[in-house]
């Protein structure tokens, strides 16, 4: 039984494992750092707007990555961002994800034959969790990304050690 | 109040003082004990929207902005004020209950207006808003000799020899043919002649 159920049927009494706990904690405030590096930030700022409103799955813009939980890559990544890119996801505090948005950053898009200034693929720096298609997508379809997003963080478990096997054998 | 089985006020504030200390060290620790912790050099470094850190961050800054950000301050605060006010200034329910509330309302943002512009004229009368410019004043050294008796020096044209290929190269040939000495004699320490 869900924790949403429980709180409907057990008269607001919730019984649940500490890992269900700490996903469901964890995927209701999924916090990107905002950032955007190309027209698909556009898409992503309408996605955060009112119209779509991602504040309503806990989607917050943060503006430091010491904050955030997860990294839009919305946009064209060059080869000078690429560095910057992956610095700001070492920065982010553990545990981390990153939606791959839009074609640029899933597989350097229309850049793919003759951009030399292009990296193809934003996976070639940072892990990447959930890609989404579309060039630009539309913001249905960031929010179906969080939504994947969040069946992913559901199956994780923090304390079993999936996420980090080295900080359980500590 | 006498009873001492109640909590009179001040219990209550001391309550809250410590539900609100205990709420928020317990989170504070809940949070240090269950969240991973996977430092590297990268995740310690300071955030500077991604870029490389470069000089101090312990610069100067010029004294002269901070009375203009003072300044800048007193009337931003007045903005806010006055964005409350116009949503109800031109209220026109209000006006249709009186015809004076219109009036009374800017006559009564004037006076609050007024008071701040008057601190404005008072701080530019007292030019704390101007941007103050030292005045560069060249030192002096009282000596009996006139400029006038430069004049002749500086007027001086120095020729400057006209260099061209061709003598360039002669100049050249002529220093190949006669190596210029060293003008110091080396010596060299031997080890056996030490002691």
């Amino acid at each position: 039984m869900s924790l949403d159920q429980q709180l409907q049927q057990n008269n607001g009494v919730i019984i649940a494992k500490m890992d269900d706990l700490l996903n469901w904690a964890r995927l209701s405030s999924m916090w990107p750092i905002s950032f955007g590096i190309a027209c698909c930030a556009i898409e992503m700022m309408g996605a955060m707007a009112a119209t779509y409103d991602l504040d309503r799955l806990g989607v917050f813009p943060r503006p430091s990555p010491r904050q955030s939980d997860v990294m839009i890559i919305a946009g064209t990544v060059t080869f000078k961002m690429a560095s910057r890119i992956k610095k700001l996801y070492e920065q982010m505090p553990d545990p981390k994800y990153v939606i791959s948005m839009g074609s640029c950053s899933n597989c350097g898009g229309p850049y793919w034959q003759h951009g030399y200034h292009v990296v193809k693929g934003v996976d070639k720096i940072i892990p990447v969790d959930v890609y989404v298609q579309g060039c630009p997508p539309r913001p249905e379809a960031l929010i179906g990304a969080f939504l994947e997003l969040q069946k992913k963080i559901e199956e994780q478990s923090l304390l079993k050690g999936d996420i980090f096997p080295m900080a359980v054998e500590q | 109040m006498d009873d001492p089985g109640q909590i009179s006020e001040y219990g209550k504030i001391l309550l809250m003082a410590i539900i609100g200390i205990v709420l928020v060290s317990a989170t504070i620790l809940l949070a240090r004990v269950l969240s991973p912790k996977n430092p590297n050099p990268i995740k310690l470094s300071t955030y500077e929207c991604g870029e490389e850190t470069t000089g101090t961050s312990w610069v100067q800054f010029n004294p002269r902005f901070y009375v203009i950000a003072l300044i800048f301050l007193l009337f931003d605060v007045e903005l806010i004020f006055i964005f409350p006010w116009a949503t109800v200034f031109g209220n026109a329910d209000f006006i249709a209950v009186d015809h004076r509330w219109g009036w009374f309302t800017l006559i009564e943002m004037g006076i609050f207006l007024g008071i701040l512009i008057i601190g404005l004229l008072y701080v530019w009368k007292s030019g704390d808003i101007s941007w103050i410019k030292p005045t560069h004043q060249r030192p002096s050294v009282p000596v009996a000799i006139p400029a006038s008796a430069y004049d002749q020096l500086n007027a001086k044209e120095y020729s400057i020899k006209d260099y061209k290929e061709q003598d360039i190269k002669e100049e050249l040939a002529e220093k190949a043919a006669s190596p210029v000495k060293m003008g110091f004699k080396p010596k060299f320490k031997k080890p056996s002649s030490e002691s």
